[in-house]
């Protein structure tokens, strides 16, 4: 092989990119509660979600490939969460942050969303009240593996998710 | 400045009947006040050189169901107590009993403009309406709720389905005729 001066490596498109979509995971700037304090702690130099490509917050939803719903929905806001979804473009992931966000959480009350998966597609469940950065960094790993399995031309619609939502413990 | 002598203030600048001292548990000056002299009483209350009631910090209301009349509308009231503002720093705390079958009392806006929000949030959570109010809509609530949450008789837990938006959509006609009628509104513009 050392007669080539240039290094090669050969692949599949599909895999290349998956590659590229897992490695490259922006997610929108959404949070809601005490748990984005912890999203937010977990883009710091100090537990780096850049290591995992996916540290560049986003602005906009139009730039966005996943949303981290992070912190407890009122039922106010459920429209507003449902049209950030609807504005992202495909691929997009949800990650289901924290207790609140999963199930409602000790909020079992009239104002409250009991869990997002009434509203939005939900990839990665990550309980925890609040999760740790670390835990919501597992989370985004098991997506990444979930991305893994995704099919070239498959969306992360409703009608064509990749086997169900992943269960983070601990 | 107890009750006592608040409402002693009050004689001949309220209504007669319109105010009642009440000892309140915690020590803190109260007196009801009779739901109709509401904005008259709490003019006085403002402007009387020696009271001088300027400042309204929190309005919020108490369900008391099943007694009637069932709900208590509680007005704070803070005398600053700084040059032309009263003497000496004191605090007030209004009544106002309102009944259940009749939740109506007169606005409070017209004299503290800052209770305008604070009337929004009784009126949402207690469904108590406040006539005379320039924009008396829910505050915290959506627009559509039905009920009033914070009423002793309105269930914690309700087995509904969030409201959300459907994603509009547009035929490629309708796009195009959209793009359309934008671009003549910036020309006209």
């Amino acid at each position: 092989m050392s007669e080539f001066e240039i290094p090669v490596l050969t692949t599949t498109v599909t895999k290349m990119v998956q590659w590229a979509r897992r490695s490259s995971i922006w997610p929108v700037t959404f949070g809601l509660a005490c748990c984005a304090i912890e999203m937010m702690v977990m883009s710091t130099s100090r537990y780096d979600i850049a290591r995992f490509g996916a540290e560049v917050f986003r602005g906009s939803p139009r730039q966005s490939d996943l949303m981290i719903v992070a912190g407890r929905l009122s039922r106010k806001m459920a429209p507003v969460l449902r049209r950030i979804y609807d504005q992202m473009p495909e691929p997009k992931y949800v990650i289901s942050m924290g207790a609140c966000a999963s199930v409602g959480g000790v909020f079992d009350n009239y104002a409250l969303v009991q869990g997002v998966d009434q509203i939005v597609p939900v990839d990665v469940f990550v309980p925890g009240c609040p999760p740790r950065p670390e835990s919501l960094i597992y989370g985004i790993v098991q997506l990444q593996r979930k991305i893994d399995q995704q099919k070239l031309y498959e969306l992360s619609s409703e009608s064509s998710r990749v086997p169900g939502p992943r269960i983070v413990h601990g | 400045m107890d009750s006592q002598q608040i409402a002693e203030a009050l004689r001949g600048l309220a209504p007669d009947g319109a105010v009642e001292p009440f000892a309140a548990a915690d020590g803190m000056p109260t007196i009801y006040v009779a739901r109709e002299h509401a904005p008259a009483v709490c003019l006085a209350l403002r402007d009387s050189p020696e009271l001088r009631f300027v400042f309204a910090p929190d309005i919020t209301a108490v369900d008391y169901l099943p007694r009637e009349p069932r709900f208590e509308v509680l007005v704070l009231l803070a005398s600053l107590g700084v040059s032309g503002y009263g003497d000496t720093p004191r605090r007030l705390r209004l009544k106002i009993r309102v009944a259940g079958t009749d939740p109506r009392m007169p606005t409070l806006s017209g004299v503290w403009p800052a209770m305008n929000w604070g009337e929004r949030e009784v009126y949402d959570m207690f469904g108590i309406h406040f006539e005379g109010h320039p924009d008396l809509r829910r505050i915290l609530m959506p627009d559509d709720w039905e009920g009033h949450p914070a009423r002793k008789d309105y269930p914690v837990q309700i087995k509904m389905k969030p409201k959300v938006y459907e994603p509009l959509q547009l035929t490629a006609q309708e796009f195009a005729a959209n793009l359309l009628a934008d671009r003549d509104r910036a020309r006209r513009d």
